[in-house]
């Protein structure tokens, strides 16, 4: 099968853009900004912060950064956090701020 | 050989669904079509088909199921009829826009109301831009051979888009006729497998089915699907020709009957055509030069081939099963007069009759009366009313 992800872009023309609007490619969400969605951002305090990682499933838009090799928590996605501060009540050590997006 | 039965309609169009045995038959019942998943649950009972039969909760379930079985990457069907069609609005235009290429027999009923069960066509000519290809019979062969080609025509890269297969509701549906029936083995080679371009269920091509289409991409793919019914055009006439290799039944897009030199002429669907023919064949035999012009299929509209049969009539009924209760004419004389006049035919005169809705019944003399009228429309040139209700108590 054809790899047509690279085509929908905003100016594909109606002969090259995937029949029905099918979408070819797994994952693709990622290439979608919903960062600039946000009203409202949590701040992370790495040094009140005890890896606890209650905060990683509750995050909606898997913005909760993990890293891959200590599982440990590294940061925010912020190209991807729509700011609705899940993360900032699950966290029971007070290492979120939530405060207007700058 | 191919096998000679008696079948009524539905019997027919189950016949059809068990030969070609589908992978998912979704239906829920509703009169008058409400036999073909009946007969279709006992081949399933009697293991003659391998179908997934799923017994939905509603026409919008079974819809609703068929497009998510086609997603998936199989051959899906369903039969309904009239308020069950309505009941599907909203999925119908999903599938068809999501490029599924589903089978739906659409035993025509009326839509309530006032509330009625038998026949007329205002199910299907609502549905006329759900972007969906639609096939009328005139009896029940048409029926069955309709249903036999409409996978080819549905599943073709070209096209991808669902087909519905319309037969009147209990004047065919629910009458007994003989009929050819074709051989299983050659079914199954005519029908073919289906492979589908992309599925659900083919983890190794994961792909996601319809997704949320704003103002960037919808309006490009609202004309790729134009272009898919442009080439439903060419396919059909194509599967028809293959079709007739094997069974010497020939079909287009319309029927033509009597019309190399017809002066005057009735345009109607499915089952009046043949009442329709039985008048023409006593007109000619007094001499008069009557014609009729079935069109088989009405999406996509045979816009070219109709204004060309109509064009050397001097005058013209359209008959509609349908009112547009638009204070004007029935959906099909719009589209014959507006094929004609793109098509520069306007020397004809043309009215337009609605008939036999909530499934009055038409008779020879009503057709008549149509041919009479055209008559004297050639006669004195005077073309009078052109929105009329036929044999309307008044």
């Amino acid at each position: 099968m054809s790899n047509k992800y690279d085509i929908v872009k905003p100016n594909v023309k109606w002969q090259d853009i995937t029949e029905g609007g099918i979408m070819e490619q797994p994952g693709n969400a990622k290439q979608f900004n919903t960062g600039d969605w946000r009203s409202m951002m949590p701040v992370w305090h790495e040094e009140k912060c005890k890896q606890c990682l209650l905060c990683y499933p509750v995050c909606p838009d898997a913005s909760v950064m993990v890293d891959k090799e200590t599982g440990k928590m590294i940061g925010i996605d912020y190209e991807h956090c729509k700011g609705c501060g899940v993360c900032t009540k699950t966290c029971p050590f007070g290492a979120y701020d939530f405060v207007e997006n700058k | 050989m191919s096998i000679r039965e008696r079948l009524s309609g539905n019997e027919a169009v189950a016949t059809a669904m068990k030969q070609i045995n589908p992978d998912v038959v979704a239906a829920f019942p509703i009169t008058p079509s409400t036999e073909i998943p009946q007969y279709f649950s006992s081949f399933v009972a009697n293991g003659q088909v391998d179908t997934e039969f799923v017994a939905v909760e509603s026409e919008h379930s079974a819809m609703s199921a068929c497009i998510g079985a086609s997603a998936a990457g199989a051959r899906a069907m369903t039969a309904t009829s009239s308020n069950g069609m309505s009941l599907m609005w909203e999925m119908l235009y999903i599938a068809a826009s999501s490029r599924l290429p589903i089978v739906m027999n659409l035993v025509n009923r009326t839509v309530s109301g006032p509330l009625n069960i038998h026949n007329d066509h205002s199910d299907s000519m609502g549905a006329r831009d759900s972007g969906w290809i639609q096939i009328y019979s005139e009896t029940n062969q048409e029926a069955y051979d309709n249903f036999l080609m409409a996978n080819r025509i549905a599943e073709h890269k070209d096209v991808r888009l669902p087909v519905m297969i319309c037969q009147d509701g209990f004047i065919t549906s629910h009458a007994i006729e003989n009929i050819e029936l074709v051989e299983d083995d050659k079914v199954k080679a005519f029908v073919g497998e289906y492979k589908a371009p992309w599925a659900l269920l083919d983890a190794n091509h994961p792909v996601s089915v319809g997704p949320l289409d704003l103002q960037a991409h919808h309006y490009e793919h609202k004309r790729q699907q134009a272009e898919a019914m442009k080439n439903a055009k060419k396919v059909i006439q194509e599967v028809a020709a293959e079709f007739e290799k094997m069974t010497g039944r020939k079909y287009d897009l319309i029927e033509k009957y009597m019309m190399d030199d017809a002066e005057i002429a009735i345009v109607v669907l499915n089952s009046t055509a043949g009442t329709a023919k039985y008048v023409v064949n006593q007109l000619r035999e007094k001499g008069i030069k009557a014609g009729l012009v079935k069109p088989r299929v009405f999406r996509p509209f045979p816009v070219d081939e109709i204004a060309d049969a109509l064009k050397n009539c001097k005058a013209v009924a359209v008959m509609d099963k349908a009112d547009s209760l638009n204070a004007a004419s029935g959906p099909l004389f719009a589209e014959v007069t507006s094929a004609m006049f793109v098509k520069g035919v306007t020397s004809p005169k043309v009215i337009n009759y609605i008939y036999g809705l909530g499934g009055r019944d038409v008779k020879a003399d009503d057709i008549e009366t149509v041919y009479n009228r055209l008559s004297d429309i050639v006669k004195t040139g005077n073309v009078g009313e052109v929105y009329n209700y036929l044999s309307v108590r008044e």
